[in-house]
């Protein structure tokens, strides 16, 4: 590979290590999450969603995980965007005010109804508006809900989505880049306790 | 956008539909470029797979991690334990159509549909026997938001009888389903 595995270096993984071994033993799955990776932030056509906006919605969605070097490897990524200096501040104050313990959120009305569980509803705050723009105020929104509560999402979030300025394509990019750093985020800290176990 | 959704209310093994809240791609816009990221062009009858699709490297990237950490059974884990970690994830992040598949793949890998059928009527707590408790708890563990997983799941996995990269493949399917989940409940519903 000619780019730096990213989930081995946050891991920490070393050539000819155990996990290294292990990990071989998925290559195609280490390859492709390298791919998505790359596909994600290095993307052929950024016309939809920009390189900014994803560094943004990166750091925002990592920082909202807690401390961990993914979260820091995905601010630093948004501080050497162009333009990123300009929103960092404000990625920062979101993250803190948007922290919080999931899943939850509810389920259809009915038997399961008795799990429903209650939990913040994120909004921006009217401080960081202007720093964000529109798009981006949406997009962070929308990336707290499928953070912390999946469960509630609803066709009405595509409308907010589309009424903010996004494309059909532009979210589908959008939601890729929420999820896969949602298994990102996992298969790192995974692998970190497994090492930190055996070290 | 069909007006006939009829969403399920339970989690179930039924087969059940899908229906995109935005616009998938027509099937007949679709070029090389699409189906090279549908990877099986079959995928092109489903309205999910045509709606990820307009963003294709993604989707293909997406879709050939997803394909190794299942169906690689070279070694390491039984399909049937894989397929447990992503229902687990699915029936706590609250996904009934993800639930619904991979309750049916756990299902036919283990011969153990009761079972299966007992972690989605009573949820993740449900007791399943050391062994697939302790898959469903780390699947838990890994999906909860700050992530929870710790060494003692490494710990509970190997009194279970796991090894390092069986553990690693419990690690991948949970986390992998953190990601299928997400796109599967924010991008259009289930429908009977």
């Amino acid at each position: 590979m000619a780019s730096t595995d990213i989930i081995d270096m946050l891991v920490g993984i070393e050539p000819g290590s155990a996990l290294d071994a292990i990990r071989a033993r998925r290559l195609q799955a280490r390859e492709n999450a390298q791919k998505s990776y790359l596909s994600l932030f290095e993307p052929i056509d950024a016309g939809e969603f920009s390189l900014l906006e994803r560094a943004a919605v990166a750091a925002f969605v990592t920082g909202l995980h807690g401390e961990s070097p993914v979260a820091s490897f995905y601010r630093d990524k948004l501080a050497a965007s162009a333009g990123g200096v300009a929103v960092l501040e404000a990625i920062d104050a979101e993250i803190a005010r948007g922290k919080t313990s999931g899943p939850y959120g509810s389920f259809p009305a009915g038997p399961l109804s008795i799990e429903n569980t209650a939990g913040l509803i994120y909004h921006v705050n009217a401080a960081s508006k202007s720093a964000l723009g529109a798009r981006l105020v949406a997009a962070l929104e929308h990336a707290h809900l499928l953070v912390f509560r999946p469960r509630d999402a609803a066709s009405g979030d595509m409308k907010v989505l589309l009424a903010a300025g996004w494309s059909d394509t532009g979210i589908v990019t959008f939601s890729q880049l929420v999820a896969f750093l949602s298994f990102q985020v996992r298969v790192v800290s995974g692998l970190r306790t497994l090492a930190a176990a055996n070290a | 956008m069909s007006a006939a959704v009829n969403p399920p209310a339970v989690f179930t093994q039924d087969e059940l539909g899908w229906v995109s809240w935005i616009e998938p791609l027509p099937e007949a816009e679709l070029t090389e470029r699409h189906f090279a990221g549908l990877v099986d062009r079959a995928r092109a009858k489903s309205e999910y797979f045509r709606l990820l699709v307009r963003d294709p490297e993604v989707l293909e990237a997406r879709t050939k991690t997803d394909k190794d950490i299942f169906y690689n059974v070279a070694d390491g884990l039984p399909r049937a334990e894989r397929e447990l970690a992503a229902a687990a994830t699915s029936r706590y992040n609250g996904c009934i159509y993800c639930a619904s598949v991979h309750a049916r793949f756990a299902s036919t890998y283990s011969k153990r549909r009761d079972d299966v059928q007992k972690l989605l009527d009573e949820g993740v707590n449900a007791d399943l026997g050391e062994r697939w408790n302790a898959v469903v708890k780390a699947s838990v563990a890994l999906a909860s938001t700050p992530v929870a997983f710790g060494p003692e799941n490494i710990a509970e996995l190997r009194r279970a009888g796991l090894d390092d990269a069986e553990i690693v493949d419990v690690i991948n399917g949970a986390s992998f389903f953190n990601w299928a989940n997400r796109l599967m409940l924010s991008l259009g519903e289930p429908s009977k």
